[in-house]
């Protein structure tokens, strides 16, 4: 190889070392701060007391939903999995997860449609439908206090690459990436918002703005319309790759459904 | 032998791009022919739709209640920094720092996944990057 040459690679290595490599390098915020802690005193409160957080009415409907009759089959969620409270506790800790039979990774709402279009013969619910967001709140509140486990290896290893890739790329007319606002900035002002490490563990979390219970994906839409970019739609493979980086990255957390957020 | 040419190249290389950021940080050509307004410019800047700069900077704007702290404040920036030196970190900024927060303001190619109504076009036209220079120009301390 000529000299010449070789300058050029070392260059060309440094300028890779510069723009991509340092910057996809997998970081975990250090120390790991739930977005809980950088909410108002109010919104605190609001949150660890089951009678004021509204997010629990959510909860109450995924109770009754669990043991309805639904679907041609008549089954109802507790015909196969029994009391939520023994089958579910720790459930929600480990989502996403790949689905063995079908090879896709599933976030906790998929898995629910999945069960109510093929194992109950039900319409399967919407995305952000109070059906779909009770279920899951329920489901997720068996979890709560439980330390986020998910695996990211074998064959969840590609969707994590992935979720890693999206969470670091510039997107949007502001060309922002996750990273510049939760790794590089949390704690600092945006405007009227603090920014948090932004954790995917409060959700499906009750958001006073939205007045209502939401999905992580809700959330990461805002996130990314924010930067003025393109949404992805709900349930789009990306944002599950996505959820699972963010389940990675929040180790150390643990589950907060349905937690209270501005 | 073949290890010292590498480890040889990569310092040139370090030193190379070094260099080439360190020689430019400013744009002293203005992007129009029409000189800036800075009342205009102060609109601009204040704004929600267009510059927005408050989401990350504050600014001598005592009625504005909510002020960014992720950038430097902007009072008196107009004594720090030249119009070449304020234009070339507001047209785009990673040409200082690649890791930038700060989003390039008129700079509309490599941008991807852009929602429709923004597609193709920068944040600031040319003539809003200069109307924001003249204002900050009025920053003085
Ligand atoms: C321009 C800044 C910005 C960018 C870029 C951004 N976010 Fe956010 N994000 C916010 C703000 C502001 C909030 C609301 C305050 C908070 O909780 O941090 C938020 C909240 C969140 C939350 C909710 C945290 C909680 O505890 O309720 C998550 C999760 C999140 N962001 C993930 C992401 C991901 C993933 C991306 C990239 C796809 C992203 N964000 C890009 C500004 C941003
Ligand atoms: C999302 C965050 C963000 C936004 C929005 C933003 N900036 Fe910045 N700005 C920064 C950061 C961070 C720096 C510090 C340098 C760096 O990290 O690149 C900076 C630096 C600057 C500087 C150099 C200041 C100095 O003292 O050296 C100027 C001038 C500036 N910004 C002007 C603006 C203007 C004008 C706008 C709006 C049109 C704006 N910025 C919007 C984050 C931002």
């Amino acid at each position: 190889m000529l000299y010449r040459q070789r300058l050029a690679w070392g260059a060309l290595a440094l300028l890779l070392a510069a723009t991509v490599g340092v910057a996809q390098e997998p970081i975990r915020p250090d120390p790991v701060r739930s977005g809980r802690d950088f909410q108002a005193p109010e919104t605190r409160a609001m949150q660890d007391d089951d009678g004021a957080n509204p997010g629990m009415l959510w909860v109450a409907r995924g109770r009754a939903l669990w043991d309805e009759a639904v679907g041609a089959a008549r089954r109802s969620c507790a015909s196969c999995h029994g009391r939520a409270d023994e089958t579910m506790r720790g459930v929600a800790a480990q989502y996403p997860r790949v689905d063995p039979s079908s090879g896709r990774l599933l976030n906790l709402e998929l898995r629910i449609q999945q069960c109510r279009g093929e194992r109950q013969d039900a319409p399967v619910p919407r995305f952000e439908s109070d059906e779909l967001l009770a279920l899951t709140a329920y489901v997720a509140h068996q979890s709560r206090g439980m330390p986020v486990a998910v695996s990211v290896d074998g064959a969840a290893r590609p969707f994590f690459d992935a979720g890693r890739a999206a969470y670091f790329q510039r997107i949007g007319q502001l060309n922002l990436a996750c990273t510049h606002c939760h790794d590089a900035n949390w704690g600092r002002m945006l405007r009227g918002d603090r920014l948090s490490q932004g954790h995917g563990n409060a959700y499906p979390a009750y958001r006073l703005d939205w007045q209502a219970v939401g999905s992580l994906q809700r959330r990461l839409r805002f996130c990314n319309t924010g930067v003025r970019a393109e949404p992805h739609p709900f349930g789009a493979a990306e944002y599950v790759a996505l959820e699972l980086y963010l389940a990675w990255r929040a180790k150390g957390l643990t589950v907060e459904s349905p937690a209270v957020r501005r | 032998m073949r290890s010292r040419l590498v480890v040889a190249g990569f310092l040139a290389g370090a030193a190379l791009a070094a260099s080439a950021w360190a020689a430019e940080d400013a744009q002293n050509e203005p992007l129009t022919g029409v000189p800036g307004d800075a009342a205009r410019g102060r609109a601009v800047v204040l704004s929600r739709t267009l510059g927005n700069c408050l989401l990350c900077h504050a600014l001598p704007v005592p009625t504005e209640r909510f002020q960014g702290d992720i950038g430097p404040s902007l009072a008196g920036v107009g004594s720090r920094l030249s119009a070449g030196q304020m234009r070339y970190r507001i047209v785009d900024s990673t040409r200082l720092n690649p890791d930038t927060i700060m989003p390039a303001y008129h700079r509309a190619e490599g941008a991807v996944r852009v929602a429709g109504p923004f597609r193709g076009r920068p944040v600031l036209t040319a003539q809003e990057v200069e109307d924001v220079v003249a204002y900050l120009l009025t920053l003085r301390e």
